[in-house]
């Protein structure tokens, strides 16, 4: 340890380099300064989508009707696989907090173990992240975009929503996809939907008891149904293409903007989880090795506790934001 | 770092040891968990029904319970309780008052814009 350090020759101040002024080693000073650094910026997230969120107040997602999917399970489950996640980050908190604890006994067996249920536990937040964005990609019942960019969803006479493809009427069309060969060549094909919006049209005419949910809502906070012949109106005069699940810039959920920031944010924590689950590989080979044990201290896992702490704290926040409010 | 501060809820529980007061403050934090799930689920009525500063009850119990969480994970997990307090305040004062004020300027923003869509001249509904 003492191989790399540099003497400033005033190590007999309190401020002169060979004290610990604040009790904190300089590398877990530094962590916590990087933490605070990324606090701001996933805060700058997290307000930028209050922002835009205040901005489209009336009709902005409601996370419930959103994410509403267990894996292996059908029917409608808001909350729980979410709520699940946050458990499984949690504990994996206290798995690395009892590493860290462990470390300060030097006993190395038990390290190795609650770090081992640590990755694991990280390993599982990020499998279980990637589902919920395949998920939302993928959507489950598919939905009108306007001309103004604004969805229109349908419900069946239980007022339950019900998926395009379930009550579309084919239409034999000979639609042939656009090849860069015959035609203007830096016009490529759009996305092909698998129903087209006359095919849903002819579908929700046929289905006389079907209404037409809009994407804004009323004084109570849930979403505006309108009436059967509103909806029809709407439909002829509004109704623009068909949007199946999300991407950057169509969102079958609601606003385009909404399944932005949900990538991005939840992108952007996943990164963290992922890099975080990458240092405690590292010194979980270390620790195996015996490096922390000769070296006679185990403060770097204590700096990488730190570090998957503040993901774990993130994620409090950003479970509250987008899914509880 | 051999001597943790073991009691929390201002001393109101003391653990013997630091293991105990990890599972103690785990348990603590699947509470929180559990309960906002739990309101989640169900949004009671009179908790959505009224408001406080523009936001639904239901919303600053979720808010606080947050802030909750976020305090006993910084506090316990990462062992800011026993960092000098100098150090303390050096990292959680500069982060909230800067984030305080980063929300309080974008919130009240994105609120002005939106009464420009709403009270304005230019309809958006189509």
């Amino acid at each position: 340890m003492e191989a790399i350090v540099t003497k400033t020759g005033t190590e007999e101040n309190s401020w002169g380099g060979g004290d610990r002024p604040l009790n904190a080693g300089y590398g877990k000073m530094m962590i916590w300064f990087f933490i605070v650094s990324d606090a701001l910026t996933f805060s700058g997230f997290l307000a930028s989508y209050g922002f835009s969120r205040f901005k489209f107040l009336d009709s902005w997602p409601i996370a419930d009707q959103v994410f509403t999917h267990i894996p292996f399970v059908h029917g409608n489950y808001p909350m729980y696989y979410v709520a699940f996640m946050t458990f499984i980050l949690i504990f994996s908190s206290v798995t690395m907090v009892l590493a860290v604890d462990a470390g300060h006994h030097m006993k190395k067996n038990k390290v190795i173990l609650y770090l081992f249920l640590t990755i694991i536990g990280g390993a599982i937040f990020v499998g279980s992240q990637a589902w919920e964005w395949g998920t939302f990609i993928k959507g489950s019942y598919g939905a009108v975009e306007t001309k103004g960019g604004k969805i229109l969803q349908f419900l069946d006479t239980d007022g339950k929503r019900v998926a395009i493809g379930d009550f579309a009427i084919p239409i034999a069309t000979e639609r042939e996809d656009h090849l860069e060969n015959e035609g203007i060549w830096y016009e490529s094909e759009v996305a092909r939907t698998s129903f087209s919006l006359e095919e849903v049209k002819a579908g929700f005419l046929a289905n006389e008891s079907y209404l037409i949910r809009t994407q804004y809502l009323d004084e109570h906070g849930e979403r505006i149904v309108l009436s059967r012949e509103e909806s029809i109106a709407k439909l002829e005069s509004d109704g623009k293409l068909i949007v199946e699940g999300a991407n950057l810039k169509h969102n079958e959920y609601g606003t385009p903007l909404f399944a932005d920031f949900f990538f991005f944010i939840t992108g952007f924590h996943g990164f963290h989880v992922f890099s975080g689950v990458i240092f405690n590989l590292i010194i979980f080979f270390n620790v195996i090795i015996g490096t922390y044990q000769r070296r006679g201290h185990y403060e770097m896992v204590e700096k990488v506790a730190l570090y998957w702490h503040f993901v774990d704290l993130v994620w409090v926040f950003v479970f509250t934001v987008f899914y509880l409010i | 770092m051999a001597d943790h501060n073991l009691a929390i809820f201002r001393g109101l529980l003391k653990f013997k040891s630091n293991e105990t007061k990890i599972w103690g403050v785990f348990i603590l934090l699947s509470l929180i968990t559990f309960v906002e799930v739990a309101f989640g689920i169900t949004k009671p009525e009179f908790l959505t029904s009224h408001r406080f500063l523009s936001l639904k009850y239901l919303n600053w119990i979720f808010i606080t319970l947050t802030l909750v969480k976020a305090y006993y994970i910084t506090w316990d997990f990462m062992h800011m309780r026993d960092e000098n307090s100098s150090f303390n305040r050096m990292v959680v004062w500069t982060a909230v008052f800067l984030i305080c004020f980063l929300v309080f300027i974008l919130l009240i923003e994105g609120d002005y814009v939106f009464d420009v869509y709403v009270e304005n001249y230019v309809k958006f509904n189509f």
